[in-house]
């Protein structure tokens, strides 16, 4: 418990502490919520507390003149920008079927 | 840590915190913007200024703007009558409560024995380059094809469906 009583003496402790924080806002987002496009915001949420870990690895980590952690970062976001497109085409398409996307209501594979 | 990190940190977390609590879609996105503000933020506090302008562009610039557009297409920021939480939501409250206790008990426990090294990273946008051209040039070649294919992919999946194929 060194880095609470020192009030985060260590930076790189305050910062895994956030994206901790934060990857559980995400994940509780996205097992709470009913509406498919929050559960997507609540992932979008979750990768990028994983990216700020990243970014802080790489901030604090030895040898960050190797770029490893930035590298994963930087192509992390181009994944999530991938995902968030297939997901909200797919939300879309699921709502023209179904006129819904309310997820309590998807229950079923058929349509 | 000084007052700049505890002030970008709340901001952050609590534009999470409004994301996925607000009732109105609309909103959410709105506070989510500002939490990848926030975390735009964090990254150029951690010397990392290539990937806190393209956490902007990318996600304050696409991301955000493709979620209302899906949120318009959809129906609008409509309320639905039996409540905006899962009849789950307890469980999932849970869960997530869970995870951040192991995941805060493994950063408080096992902190000490990470080197820290605090001597700012002279890291230029050149450097970057070079990298993404060089030594992860084949990473780089997968993503320009995952990108192309996950744009088809949307365009697709989205289409208007045939009348009588439903």
């Amino acid at each position: 418990m060194t880095c609470v009583t020192t009030g985060f003496a260590s930076p790189l402790c305050g910062y895994l502490l956030v994206a901790a924080l934060l990857f559980a806002i995400g994940l509780a987002g996205a097992l709470t919520r009913r509406n498919a496009i929050l559960v997507l915001i609540g992932i979008e949420l979750m990768l990028n507390a994983a990216n700020l870990n990243l970014i802080a690895f790489w901030r604090y980590g030895p040898h960050p003149e190797a770029l490893t952690g930035m590298m994963f970062a930087i192509f992390s976001i181009a994944v999530a920008a991938a995902e968030a497109a297939v997901g909200l085409g797919l939300v879309i398409a699921i709502y023209r079927h179904t006129n819904t996307t309310d997820l309590d209501k998807m229950n079923r594979m058929k349509g | 840590m000084n007052v700049t990190f505890y002030f970008i940190a709340v901001l952050t977390l609590a534009g999470g915190l409004a994301a996925i609590l607000l009732k109105n879609l609309v909103h959410s996105v709105l506070a989510l913007t500002v939490a990848f503000a926030g975390l735009a933020l964090l990254f150029l506090s951690l010397d990392a200024q290539f990937v806190g302008f393209a956490q902007i562009l990318v996600y304050i610039g696409a991301v955000a703007i493709l979620i209302v557009f899906t949120i318009l297409l959809t129906g609008g920021s409509g309320q639905p009558k039996d409540g905006v939480f899962s009849h789950t939501w307890s469980v999932g409250l849970v869960i997530a409560a869970g995870v951040f206790a192991v995941l805060g008990w493994a950063v408080l426990e096992s902190v000490r024995a990470v080197p820290q090294q605090t001597a700012v990273p002279a890291v230029t946008v050149h450097d970057i380059g070079n990298a993404l051209v060089g030594c992860y040039v084949l990473p780089l070649e997968i993503v320009a094809l995952l990108l192309t294919a996950a744009t088809i992919g949307a365009v697709i999946v989205a289409m208007h469906e045939k009348k009588g194929l439903k």
